[in-house]
């Protein structure tokens, strides 16, 4: 396990070299990752949306957007600009208050969940002892948000929406932390980076997905689930509920509502990558690359190179999910609201506890492959 | 003071003024889905102040299970209720809730004297930070084992009950009767499995 490049260190020591004391260096340092990941998060957040119009658009045989900029690729920026400058209204006998703040509560803890997800040794906003657990437990705010935004709308089809929402949200976040405890049992952390350090060293066959094929799927389905996406649209259904909780929203908050999806749609894509496909390991070890073209692994330049490459493997597995997710959208129908329950709760659910009774029983048999 | 100490007190200062005002609004406000939500924030200070005492596990553990779960049911349990009948203003209510502002504040004092007259010993082992973790899961396999099993049978019967409870197919004759149908939709009578054939 190599430690890579400290990027803290070395900010920290050029701005020392500058005459700044090492206190005021390091605050200077503290809000850099961060505002650097939200930036980042909202640009993958709408080139999702990009992707969506344009994957959808082949799905359908259609062009898709094509005169915004190259392939349609200003199309996101414009849709910000749009809701940003239009009217923002808030309907009458709404209830202004939980109307303003479910939006908030939405977003918030998913733009939160960011602070885990690691797109190398070092590159992760704070490495922390609960790691995972820390979006288990935000994810499970969400709802909240969702029924108060459909309480306060003050309309039928919001808060059944809402409810739906809510239900669903908390049906499926149960097998969903089955399947991530599977894979902490076999970590024996619950920190992202020991998650993929676990998986390191035999490139593509040491990736989780060969170990808990049956968690994988799981994992996926209730990730689709938990983001709303299409074959459990159900919060949202067109033809049933108008747009469900978002019915009467409109400009920014609709805006939040919006981006908070497809950035929790980025979130799983990620986390599903670093759980089950080896975070930014490549599918060929690059120590063994390292290897073949005879440098050191502690060579700078190629320390540089393998921390771009890990950060363009991720986001290439992400949005290879997130490629399927659309693709799943038109493709599949949707799912009724029992059928959706049904899923969950008799079917997910056992299986997911097999799996980990089967997991538990396999980490004692076979320590060696299962992390003993 | 350097930073860091500067930073817990202001939030240990903000969280604390959160969790008074969200608590009181819980307790005060007439509307009931306000008190729900303000319940939430109510939790979710109460983990802040857990990360302020370096319990990053119990913080999330707190969101999970109360924001997460039990705000959420109760939520669920006050939109779902469907209770058709005016709200009568009780006369003399005041006498009421003066004698839980008494009950409430002689609980509080006697709380209070217990926790400022009790010798607390305070750990003065190194801070466990992140492996608190591994020694929470030590504790519930050795000297917690008797109320953590209590814990989950408790808990595993509150789910048979639950199961139990929605799984009811059939409904007694007359409670089908007296139900009024007015703001019910049309919907087709669920077969009654468990007749008894006669």
């Amino acid at each position: 396990m190599t430690t890579g490049i400290d990027l803290q260190a070395s900010f920290v020591q050029i701005l020392e070299q500058f005459g700044l004391p090492h206190g005021v260096a390091k605050l200077v340092w503290l809000p850099l990752p961060m505002v650097l990941i939200v930036a980042a998060v909202t640009v993958l957040a709408l080139v999702s949306t990009w992707l969506e119009r344009k994957v959808s658009a082949a799905a359908q045989q259609r062009i898709g957007p094509e005169f915004m900029g190259p392939q349609g690729m200003l199309v996101p920026a414009a849709d910000v600009l749009k809701l940003l400058t239009k009217e923002d209204i808030v309907p009458a006998k709404t209830d202004p208050w939980l109307f303003t703040i479910a939006p908030i509560l939405v977003f918030v803890p998913v733009f939160l969940s960011f602070l885990i997800v690691p797109f190398g040794q070092n590159l992760v906003i704070t490495d922390l002892g609960i790691g995972i657990f820390l979006w288990v437990a935000l994810s499970s705010i969400a709802p909240i948000g969702l029924l108060m935004a459909g309480y306060a709308s003050n309309n039928k089809y919001s808060l059944l929406g809402g409810l739906r929402a809510a239900a669903q949200s908390i049906s499926y976040e149960i097998p969903l932390a089955l399947s991530v405890l599977a894979i902490v049992m076999m970590s024996n952390s619950l920190s992202t980076i020991d998650i993929v350090d676990q998986q390191s060293g035999y490139g593509i066959l040491g990736w989780n997905m060969w170990r808990q094929p049956v968690g994988f799927i799981i994992f996926w389905i209730a990730a689709l689930a938990e983001c709303e996406r299409m074959p459990f649209d159900l919060p949202e259904a067109e033809e049933e509920l108008v747009a469900g909780y978002q019915t009467e929203y409109a400009a920014v908050k609709f805006m939040l509502f919006y981006a908070g999806s497809y950035a929790n749609l980025v979130l799983s894509a990620l986390l599903f990558a670093v759980l089950y496909m080896g975070g930014w390991e490549s599918p060929i070890p690059v120590s063994w690359l390292a290897g073949l073209l005879n440098v050191s692994e502690t060579t700078p330049w190629f320390q540089v190179v393998s921390a771009s490459l890990g950060i363009v493997i991720t986001l290439f597995k992400a949005y290879l999910l997130l490629f399927l997710a659309v693709l799943l959208r038109w493709t599949v129908p949707r799912v009724r609201i029992d059928q959706l329950l049904d899923l969950g709760w008799k079917f997910l659910l056992p299986i997911a506890l097999v799996n980990l009774l089967l997991t538990a029983g396999l980490k004692l048999v076979f320590p060696g492959a299962f992390g003993g | 003071m350097n930073l860091a100490e500067g930073v817990q007190i202001v939030s240990l200062g903000v969280l604390a003024f959160l969790m008074l005002a969200t608590s009181l609004g819980v307790v005060l406000l007439d509307n009931i889905v306000y008190s729900a939500f303000l319940l939430g924030g109510v939790f979710i200070s109460i983990s802040g102040l857990y990360i302020l005492l370096n319990a990053g596990f119990v913080a999330a553990a707190q969101i999970l299970i109360y924001v997460g779960a039990v705000n959420v049911l109760i939520l669920f349990g006050i939109m779902l209720v469907n209770k058709r009948q005016d709200f009568t203003p009780v006369r003399n209510a005041w006498l009421g809730k003066a004698a839980t502002a008494i009950v409430c504040f002689g609980l509080f004092a006697l709380l209070s004297t217990m926790v400022l007259a009790t010798a607390w010993p305070i750990s003065s082992g190194p801070i466990a930070g992140d492996a608190a973790l591994v020694e929470i899961g030590k504790h519930f396999f050795s000297d917690y084992l008797l109320p953590f099993e209590l814990a989950s049978v408790l808990l595993l019967m509150a789910l048979i009950g639950a199961i139990v409870l929605a799984r009811r197919e059939f409904l007694p004759e007359e409670m089908v009767d007296s139900t009024d149908e007015v703001l019910t939709l049309p919907e087709r009578r669920r077969e009654l499995t468990s007749t008894p054939r006669q």
